[in-house]
């Protein structure tokens, strides 16, 4: 099988699994259709010969925030919780807002024609770690080291969001 | 793709013999879970069946698939097939990217005694390990029952909070070998320098979180009896159940296996040069492979003994031990092997860094903690 057929029946399941994230009435069906697009996309990575994104994709997206968006979806009481339909004007807004939007993309594409990559500039190591792990720790020092720090701010936070005040019940 | 090319025959046939392996060893691993048991309470156990009770894996099977298979009424019918099913799968995939062996080259073709060879293989491992969570998660939802529901969110939260740990003391793992590829990470152990001589906290940590990981007692909170019923497999019967059951203990053998690689060696084994010598490669890779799956066997050993002698926890003592307990501890290690490799001497710094470790419990031990007077 051809590489790019690969990647036109690859690309399918994408979209097709992304529209059925906003379609399907289910909640708990909607999460696990964004799963399968999150594995979709690591499909993708691995296309582009991009390993470690493809592994760290699945641990991070699939693996633990849509375990937590489950996790959260499944202690709600959808019966009573069941946000109620729109209007379909507001229907209609939307698919408009959401077309329009697609179209500038697809124009926008069009229009600068981008070029296609030099078979012989190609490095086969581009995606993978030692590589991606030197240019994080020598060109982009700096943005990585204050990623870190916004990152313990956030654990703080969480922390002391989480905390029990004194006094208060223990459940 | 050449769907028959040598190459794809041979990597085909290696994961046939290795799903063949590990189905094997989870089927008479509930055999030796049950001797093991009886042993260890004074009791005989399984012995109808066959001399010494060694068909009751298959009596066990057929009794699975003859069983009704019900569907509850209320339930999400296609999740509620999907949760074992996913389970099994997740619990197979691991095993790809364990080396088993070297290469070995039979009637003109090379065989690599491993699934695939990726340079992000120990990530591989993680990312299905935490992945394997969807299973009970959807099994446990899909059943409509709140005792399955409380079941599926405690193997949730146990999984996430158990991996960071782990990951954390794989991290120290990975600065020694330089390599994310767990064939880079057993090369690096040959001749005996496996890593448990130098990350023996490392390997204690690992340990504990593959038992959470693998939802065995101590930590198997998830299937509670007393508190649970069945826990997220409460509402499963016939060959459904079979299958969570059959995953736990695939996941026992794997684990055991990413144990062997990471800190026991993986395929090395003392004398592998006199085997060399004498009998040619291809036995001496054979026997790593023996080798491998043997110490692989221990460690179901090892879940098997810990299950017949330690109480369960409780949940809030199991999320303490998992938050305040082994994520400082693994942070320590790290710390640790980081400055043993900067001195050059990461050998007496995994030992200063447990001796120094005890003594600062005992310490605090001493200090804050106050002693009730009986």
């Amino acid at each position: 099988m051809a590489i790019s057929n690969i990647w036109y029946f690859l690309s399918g399941l994408t979209l097709l699994s992304a529209l059925m994230v906003v379609l399907a009435k289910n909640p708990i069906h909607s999460v696990l259709y964004l799963v399968f697009t999150f594995f979709c996309i690591s499909g993708h990575y691995v296309l582009l010969n991009a390993q470690f994104l493809m592994a760290v994709n699945i641990i991070v997206y699939a693996g633990a925030i849509m375990v937590l968006f489950l996790f959260v979806i499944m202690m709600f009481d959808l019966k009573k919780n069941q946000p109620e339909s729109k209007s379909s004007l507001t229907k209609l807004a939307g698919s408009v807002v959401a077309g329009t939007l697609l179209v500038l993309l697809i124009a926008l594409l069009r229009k600068n024609n981008l070029p296609a990559p030099s078979e012989v500039n190609f490095k086969s190591q581009t995606g993978m770690v030692e590589t991606l792990g030197k240019i994080l720790y020598t060109e982009y020092l700096l943005p990585f080291e204050l990623i870190s720090i916004l990152f313990f701010v956030a654990m703080v936070g969480a922390v002391m969001l989480g905390k029990r005040e004194a006094g208060e019940r223990n459940f | 793709m050449d769907l028959l090319s040598d190459f794809f025959l041979a990597k085909a046939a290696f994961i046939g013999i290795v799903f063949a392996i590990t189905l094997g060893i989870a089927a008479y691993s509930t055999y030796f879970e049950r001797k093991i048991a009886a042993f260890m309470q004074d009791r005989i156990g399984p012995d109808r069946a066959g001399p010494f009770g060694i068909l009751q894996p298959l009596a066990d099977a057929v009794k699975m698939f003859m069983k009704e298979d019900f569907i509850p009424a209320n339930s999400n019918k296609w999740l509620f097939i999907a949760g074992p099913c996913l389970s099994m799968l997740t619990a197979l995939m691991t095993s790809a990217v364990v080396p088993f062996g070297d290469t070995v080259t039979i009637g003109g073709v090379t065989f690599d005694l491993q699934g695939i060879d990726v340079n992000i293989g120990i990530l591989w491992v993680f990312g299905i390990v935490s992945l394997g969570v969807y299973g009970i998660l959807i099994g446990g939802w899909a059943s409509n029952n709140k005792y399955s529901l409380l079941g599926a969110i405690r193997a949730a939260s146990q999984n996430i909070s158990y991996e960071l740990a782990m990951g954390l003391a794989i991290i120290a793992i990975l600065l020694f070998t330089g390599s994310l590829s767990t064939k880079a990470i057993v090369e690096g152990q040959q001749n005996g320098h496996w890593n448990i001589f130098y990350q023996p906290l490392g390997f204690i940590i690992f340990l504990i979180c593959a038992f959470a990981e693998c939802n065995r007692t101590p930590f198997d909170l998830p299937e509670c009896e007393t508190e649970l019923i069945g826990g997220y497999h409460t509402e499963y019967s016939s060959m459904k159940l079979g299958f969570y059951l059959f995953a736990e203990y695939i996941n026992m053998f794997i684990s055991g296996a990413v144990m062997a690689t990471l800190y026991f060696g993986g395929y090395d084994y003392p004398g592998i040069d006199f085997v060399t010598a004498q009998f040619g490669n291809n036995i001496a890779v054979f026997v790593g492979m023996g080798a491998l799956i043997g110490k692989a066997l221990l460690f179901v050993f090892v879940f098997m003994w810990v299950r017949w002698t330690l109480p369960r926890f409780r949940y809030d003592q199991l999320m303490g031990l998992g938050w305040a307990g082994l994520i400082p501890l693994s942070m320590y290690n790290v710390v640790v092997t980081a400055f043993g490799i900067l001195i050059g001497k990461p050998f007496t710094a995994g030992i200063v860094g447990v001796v120094l470790l005890i003594l600062g419990l005992l310490i605090h031990d001493q200090l804050f903690v106050k002693k009730k007077i009986a």
